[in-house]
């Protein structure tokens, strides 16, 4: 299953059995993390290169917090700093990185395809933190965690993405992992960021640009953040989409009554979702974050631990515990 | 002298194809017929391979001067002769611009001293080709181009188009118009569609380029003047030129063989693949080669492009735009005739008397004529392997492709300059 996954570059190329064994071993880290100890030695020794091309604070934090509790080190490249600033190539940047041996990368690039391009030019394993518009597969495999906690099965539910998908990675990674479960996706936002395009990404996925029709018996809505930097190409003024596409009480009423909501985040209150649904009963919203650090480990540990898949689950195994 | 025996003469000119055999003499044709034999000439045999006129590239970058990093004259023109091309026309975006006679005259003292083959310079048509002020076309006429461009860009505005159409009207040039529009274009890297979208790379739409097309038609009904359609990739395209030719209008176009041969669905974030006009879908690769096989297309042309290896080692979407060509294109164009889309004699015409017209030449194999010939076979079985070309740069999606057919000799001015 696992074996012949040697990185993880999007979810479209992975099968429903290689999803649904990362999430089962994402299932004990989950309960791990309740722990007052929360440090085990499954990956002591080794080191993970977090090579973030791009700003983002909760991925890489995440991911940062998985490797530690994994036992393993941590090298941080950030944007920032990035000698891509001085006009090194991304290719010279990573040779840089490899030949400090970490045991693996985890990316995090402006261009779509850039994980793709590292994982071809390094021996160790790359772990797709977000490539451009293309996809985030970690945010969608921990999406799916969290729909299976909450909803008991990932099978065939009908989902809701709100926003400005053609931008988004999530979305892409959303509607390869969901499709492969049988859901119905529909994608709604203003129309020149729902291309038609989307409806042949995967089966059963639909388009529209009114949020009452996209609502309507949707058992999970998934909002996306309006990257305001977006707002401008073209212009389109926030008070429009606000009118149009915010999340509302009254718009989630649409919705089966226990639809579940979920946002990536950053959010923006006010903006693409009202508080009020942000923070109620039905918002999935915190045990996203939690889960994304359980469905990190879980990667973490398979492909850079290169755990055999029949192996006693780390959080489970005392042995492993950290002294 | 050099005697070409036992191969078959494929001459469009003359809807000419028989067994015959071409005596060369010094830098002309000096005879053609049957059994020929001169004492002391050099044989050339061409027992089981074809006889053509010499080919023409409408259009290819040489990059020099400027970018010798990626290719010079000598090493491009070397590739140019394995194509199977004696003559290519290359495009002034170097540095600096070929945008007046003393550029021009430069590239042909280099071309002199160091091609392979001939070297026919394009000059840009506004200064620097920024699209404001006409670029010294006539003092670039007298130094040897044979066409006006902007390429790498499309030439500014309608207005200025009708003066570069008028004015190169009146000095015999054609305008080459690389058809684009700037604000559609807006970042895209490859052809907008279910790829594009799927791999999330920003997307460029077809209508980029035949709004321009448009435009430069309507602009040809205002002059009557010569215009040619660069590297043209779309169906809607095809279709304004086709009715520009049914109104009389002198409009003529060209397609490259990646165009003809691969669509936007080979694209995966290789830069190989990466080019301006992007790969186009399906539907557009098909009309173009109906329209190879109609008549409305009137040149192949490899838009050879030449970018130094770490240029292009980079994200998809920073990679420059652009792809190596002069080896592959003969082959990619047979792939054609062996699937039965065109006849031999008019794969040949698209790459010898079709560019001839659009410069307004002729191309003939007869007695009197330039010795320039290209002499291939459409069976020789080869990997093409970027690795082993004369070229600088290594940019080909069709590095490894096993291919069928190649150009065995190519003959400049009565001369060998490649032999396989």
């Amino acid at each position: 299953m696992l074996q012949s996954l040697s990185h993880l570059l999007g979810i479209e190329g992975l099968t429903q059995a290689e999803i649904l064994f990362i999430l089962d071993q994402a299932k004990p880290f989950q309960e791990f993390q309740r722990n007052p100890l929360k440090k085990l030695a499954a990956l002591r020794g080794k080191s993970v290169a977090l090579a973030f091309f791009e700003s983002s604070t909760r991925t890489r934090i995440s991911f940062a917090t998985a490797a530690a509790r994994l036992g393993a080190d941590t090298m941080s490249l950030q944007a920032e700093s990035s000698s891509l600033k001085k006009g090194e190539s991304l290719s010279d940047t990573i040779r840089t990185l490899e030949a400090m041996r970490p045991d693996g990368f985890v990316i995090r690039h402006g261009s779509s395809g850039a994980a793709a391009f590292i994982a071809e030019r390094v021996d160790v394993p790359v772990l797709n933190a977000g490539d451009g518009m293309h996809e985030h597969p970690t945010q969608a495999l921990l999406d799916a965690l969290t729909i299976r906690d909450r909803k008991g099965t990932l099978e065939g539910w009908n989902i809701t993405i709100l926003g400005d998908i053609i931008h988004s990675r999530v979305a892409r990674s959303n509607i390869h992992l969901l499709s492969k479960f049988g859901a119905r996706i529909t994608l709604c936002g203003p129309s020149m960021w729902v291309p038609h395009e989307f409806e042949a990404m995967a089966p059963n996925v639909r388009r529209t640009t009114c949020i009452e029709e996209a609502l309507r018996d949707a058992d999970i809505v998934m909002v996306l953040r309006v990257q305001t930097e977006r707002l401008h190409e073209p212009a389109l003024a926030p008070e429009e989409y606000v009118l149009r596409y915010q999340l509302t009480r009254e718009r989630l009423l649409l919705a089966r009554p226990d639809a579940l909501v979920l946002h990536p985040g950053p959010m923006i209150r006010g903006l693409e979702i009202d508080p009020a649904v942000a923070d109620g009963p039905q918002s999935g919203v915190l045990e996203q974050v939690t889960n994304g650090l359980a469905v990190r480990m879980a990667l973490l540990y398979h492909l850079i631990g290169r755990a055999p898949l029949d192996a006693p689950h780390p959080a489970k195994d005392r042995s492993n515990a950290s002294d | 002298m050099l005697l070409i025996k036992h191969g078959r003469v494929l001459d469009p000119a003359s809807n000419t194809e028989s067994a015959l055999d071409v005596l060369l003499d010094g830098e002309r044709i000096s005879k053609v017929g049957e059994n020929l034999s001169a004492p002391g000439a050099e044989i050339l045999d061409a027992s089981g391979l074809f006889v053509a006129p010499g080919f023409i590239d409408l259009h290819c970058h040489l990059r020099e001067p400027g970018g010798e990093l990626s290719e010079t004259i000598e090493t491009g023109t070397k590739s140019a002769a394995r194509g199977g091309f004696t003559a290519v026309c290359c495009m002034p975006n170097t540095h600096p611009v070929n945008d007046r006679a003393s550029v021009t005259r430069g590239i042909v003292e280099r071309a002199a001293a160091t091609a392979s083959v001939r070297v026919w310079p394009i000059g840009a048509a506004s200064i620097g080709s920024k699209g404001e002020a006409l670029a010294e076309i006539a003092a670039m006429k007298d130094a040897g181009i044979v066409a006006v461009s902007d390429d790498g860009k499309p030439i500014a505005t309608a207005r200025l188009m009708r003066q570069v159409m008028e004015y190169c009207d009146g000095l015999g040039l054609p305008v080459i118009d690389h058809c684009e529009d700037a604000s559609l274009f807006a970042g895209g890297a490859m052809r907008e569609g279910a790829t594009s979208i799927r791999l999330g790379v920003p997307g460029i739409p077809s209508q980029t380029e035949s709004i321009c097309v448009g435009r430069d038609v309507e602009v040809a009904s205002i002059t009557r003047a010569r215009l040619h359609i660069a590297h043209m990739s779309t169906r809607a395209s095809l279709a304004y030129v086709r009715a520009a030719k049914k109104r009389g209008l002198r409009v003529t176009c060209e397609v490259t063989p990646h165009h003809f041969t691969l669509t936007d669905a080979d694209v995966i974030y290789d830069t190989r693949f990466k080019m301006n006009p992007p790969l186009a879908s399906r539907s557009d690769r098909d009309a173009l080669v109906e329209g190879l096989a109609d008549g409305s297309v009137d040149a192949i042309a490899t838009d050879h492009a030449p970018h130094h290896p770490a240029s292009k080692d980079v994200e998809f979407d920073r990679a420059p735009f652009g792809i190596v060509g002069f080896e592959t294109a003969l082959a990619l164009g047979l792939d054609l005739v062996h699937s039965g889309a065109l006849p031999l004699m008019r794969l040949v015409e698209l790459f010898t008397t079709g560019p001839a017209r659009v410069l307004g030449m002729e191309r003939k194999i007869a007695s009197g004529e330039p010795a320039d010939l290209t002499i291939f076979s459409t069976e020789h079985q080869w990997i093409f392997r970027a690795s082993d070309s004369p070229s600088k740069s290594r940019n080909s999606p069709f590095d490894g492709r096993t291919l069928r057919g190649a150009a065995m000799a190519t003959i400049v001015a009565g001369k060998i300059a490649f032999r396989r």
